[in-house]
């Protein structure tokens, strides 16, 4: 697929919104690949993180909020504890899923009291308040 | 026979002593003819092994030395020196290599590698019986040297000679020093600006008591050798007796004729007789007779000469050649840029907004065609969008070059960033295959690009540009994310690769210094003498040996400078003697050494009709003596006899 990339693109509001939220600075990735070689869940992502990366400084913002990945980051920080730029891919994944959530008022919410015994006694206690904290903002 | 050869068996560790029987070799060594002494010690090159030696010498008389070790490269000096010390002749010290030609390449084979070792050694003693006591050759020392190329590495080592005392003659095609430099905006990775950086040097040079400053001329011919080059210098025909020139410049403003200015490289016009840029040193006009209406039009004109306030216009000036003897000669003849017509691809020239990177220095530049604002070529509009490609013509094996130019990625970083500070809204893209900065502040430098002026970085090789309403249209790739990239652009600028300078490439064969393939000149060694041609006399700076920036251009001048210091530090110079010599009793005169000898070192002796070699020039490299068909060429010290007996203890036979 052909990307036809113009001025425009790279200035994109909700890629300022993506580095204002997350205070990191997009640009300054170079592309090392350090986040995605050490991400304990890389291989349940559709984009790996240093491609998300890539994207948004490429202006290709809908591809990354419409990924697989910004939900199955568990927010462990070992991205953002090994990039030797300074830049928390964790922080931006928050970002970017604060956007859907904030933008896309139909996303299905978890209804705490619709949690059944059994759902709470087979999920892990850290997937049960990452997937509260994540999917209900 | 009297000889009395002494054999020194080094261990080295375990370097060799691990793998051959080196007690065995010193025995069997013993009872060869010839040899008086022989032993073995751990380590030869140390103080006591040298002791040993210069003790043995003394103790037994030796007429010769034999210490089987390491490569003569390494150590051949180290005995050499313990030989004299002990009072023996230097040349009758021979290496015998058994280490990096036996025992590091026979580790599986001990019993076949000690034998080699007996016999490598053996071969060294049957040519040590012979060899003679020689002297270096010494040949007078002209202490002056000749520059040839006036831009920052030229002028660098021109000062860095003329400053440790040594006379100087700095000859320069154009009509003024500056070179490349001279030409560019800012600098990286400071930002400051070259000419600012730049013009103080080429005042001082030009100033300088020691330094005889040749513009618009060129190396005519050069003869002799090392310490005794005789070279005659090519003063071209200005037009202009620039003697008495004060550089008013009525003649050029009120020059009726033009043409492209090569020092804005195309982008705007000068006149036919013209100083290149505004600080030009020396700052004075010549006249380009291809160009000048006067030339042209057989004296239908002639307004420069009726102007001059001081009759400077000579329109019967003639080439000029002038001689000098020069001990030494530094070539820092530079670089040009790959001929955008290669690069089809990208246009081959034909688009106008599709730049060289030279010209978009021009644009940058405050004294440049626009006065330092980014102009499109085309319509004179502000570009929005700018693309910058690197290696257009280099790291290509297939089509173009397969080298690495080095400057492009750090050029074309600083070209995006002064882009961004001119364009404050415009947007920058830069094509790489690798971002290489590797030099002190070059990496945070774009860093600082592409955090702080938001230069777009796209990991891919452009394909083609093509011209579409109005703009440039560039396709590429990203991939980092795989995505086809396709950018309307408003202009492109091209990374082209540094190539030597084209018109250095007939200097270089006068010379008769190495080239590589590409026309770079060749060091003799690639990391221990960088800055020096394997031709003695023969230095290297600046971007004629290969791509470089400014300060390795800097440092590398200064090198070769203080290479030339140190040569003209003794008034003689000292070679070896082993080369060639001629027996006249059995020279038939048919003169084959002579057509064959590649330093012209042999010579015919007309009265006597018979050769001769010139021991100052010989390099002794064979080629007369294996084309001498009565064999009274001979290597000293490597006769037919010698290698005769060589070759026999080699065979055993």
């Amino acid at each position: 697929m052909k990307l036809r990339l113009t001025a425009d693109m790279l200035v994109d509001e909700v890629l300022e919104r993506v580095e204002t939220l997350s205070g990191q600075k997009l640009r300054a990735c170079y592309q090392c690949g350090r986040c995605s070689a050490g991400c304990p869940v890389v291989e349940e992502m559709d984009i790996i993180p240093s491609e998300v990366i890539r994207l948004l400084q490429l202006g290709q913002v809908d591809e990354v909020l419409s990924s697989k990945t910004i939900w199955i980051c568990a927010s462990c920080l070992q991205c953002a504890s090994r990039c030797p730029k300074g830049v928390e891919f964790s922080s931006i994944c928050d970002a970017l899923r604060a956007i859907v959530l904030r933008t896309r008022l139909a996303t299905p919410k978890i209804d705490a009291d619709g949690l059944t015994r059994v759902m709470m006694s087979d999920a892990p206690q850290m997937g049960v308040v990452g997937a509260l904290r994540k999917l209900n903002g | 026979m009297g000889e009395r050869i002494g054999v020194f068996v080094c261990h080295c560790g375990t370097n060799i002593a691990g793998v051959v029987d080196v007690k065995r070799v010193a025995e069997e060594l013993a009872d060869y003819p010839g040899v008086a002494y022989s032993t073995d010690y751990t380590y030869m090159c140390s103080d006591p092994g040298q002791n040993l030696v210069k003790d043995a010498i003394k103790k037994h008389k030796l007429t010769g030395v034999i210490v089987a070790a390491c490569s003569p490269t390494l150590h051949e000096a180290t005995f050499r020196r313990a030989g004299t010390a002990a009072g023996m002749n230097q040349y009758q010290v021979e290496i015998a290599n058994i280490r990096e030609q036996c025992s590091w390449v026979h580790r599986d084979n001990k019993e076949a590698a000690t034998e080699k070792a007996i016999r490598t050694i053996k071969i060294m003693v049957e040519k040590a019986r012979l060899d003679e006591a020689l002297d270096p050759i010494s040949v007078p020392m002209t202490p002056r040297a000749l520059v040839v190329g006036g831009g920052i590495a030229g002028i660098q080592a021109a000062l860095d000679i003329a400053n440790a005392g040594h006379e100087v003659v700095l000859v320069e095609k154009s009509a003024s020093i500056g070179g490349h430099m001279a030409q560019l905006s800012e600098t990286f990775p400071t930002l400051d600006c070259s000419q600012c950086i730049m013009t103080p040097k080429m005042v001082e040079v030009a100033q300088h008591p020691k330094v005889k400053l040749m513009t618009y001329s060129e190396v005519d011919d050069v003869s002799g050798y090392v310490g005794n080059f005789k070279v005659r210098i090519r003063k071209k025909a200005a037009y202009v007796n620039r003697d008495v020139c004060t550089g008013c410049g009525l003649c050029i403003e009120k020059c009726p004729a033009t043409t492209p200015s090569e020092f804005d490289e195309q982008l705007a016009d000068r006149k036919a007789i013209y100083t290149p840029f505004p600080q030009a040193v020396p700052n004075k006009p010549v006249l380009d007779a291809e160009h000048c209406t006067y030339f042209l039009k057989d004296g239908k004109c002639g307004i420069c000469a009726k102007v001059c306030p001081l009759d400077c216009i000579d329109y019967e000036q003639k080439d000029e050649f002038i001689d000098f003897e020069v001990g030494a000669i530094v070539v820092a003849t530079g670089y040009d840029l790959y001929p955008i017509e290669n690069l089809g691809e990208y246009g081959g020239g034909k688009y106008p907004d599709v730049v060289t990177s030279l010209q978009f220095e021009r644009m940058l530049s405050a004294s440049g065609p626009t006065g330092g604002e980014i102009l499109r070529p085309s319509d004179g509009e502000v570009p929005k969008e700018v693309v910058f490609l690197t290696c257009c013509g280099s790291r290509d094996t297939e089509s173009h070059l397969p080298y690495c130019s080095k400057i492009c990625c750090m050029y074309l970083t600083k070209h995006a960033m002064l882009y961004k500070h001119n364009v404050h809204e415009g947007q920058a893209y830069v094509f790489y295959m690798d971002v290489r900065t590797g030099g002190k502040g070059y990496e945070e430098f774009y860093t600082r690009a592409a955090e702080e002026d938001d230069v777009l970085y796209i990991r891919g090789k452009v394909s083609k540009i093509f011209e579409e309403d109005g703009k440039v249209m560039v396709w590429g790739v990203d991939t980092l994310s795989g995505k086809k990239i396709e950018i309307a652009a408003d202009m492109a600028v091209l990374g082209l690769a540094t190539i030597p300078n084209q018109s250095a490439a007939k200097l270089a064969n006068m010379l008769k210094i190495h080239a590589d393939e590409w026309g770079f000149l060749s060091e003799a060694h690639p990391k221990l003498r960088p800055v020096e041609s394997l031709t003695p006399g023969f230095y290297l700076a600046g971007s004629a040996q290969g791509p470089k920036d400014i300060p390795e251009s800097v440092a590398q001048a200064s090198a070769a400078a203080s290479k030339v210091a140190a040569l003209f530090a003794e008034t003689e110079y000292h070679r070896e003697p082993i080369i060639a010599v001629i027996d006249e009793d059995t020279c038939a005169g048919c003169r084959v050494c002579v057509s064959v000898c590649p330093y012209d070192a042999a010579e015919f002796d007309d009265e006597k009709k018979v050769a001769r070699i010139k021991e100052a020039i010989c390099e002794g490299c064979g080629v007369c003596i294996a084309a001498c068909p009565s064999g009274s060429a001979q290597q000293k010290n490597l006769t037919d006899e010698q290698l005769y007996k060589m070759v026999s203890a080699a065979l055993e036979v």
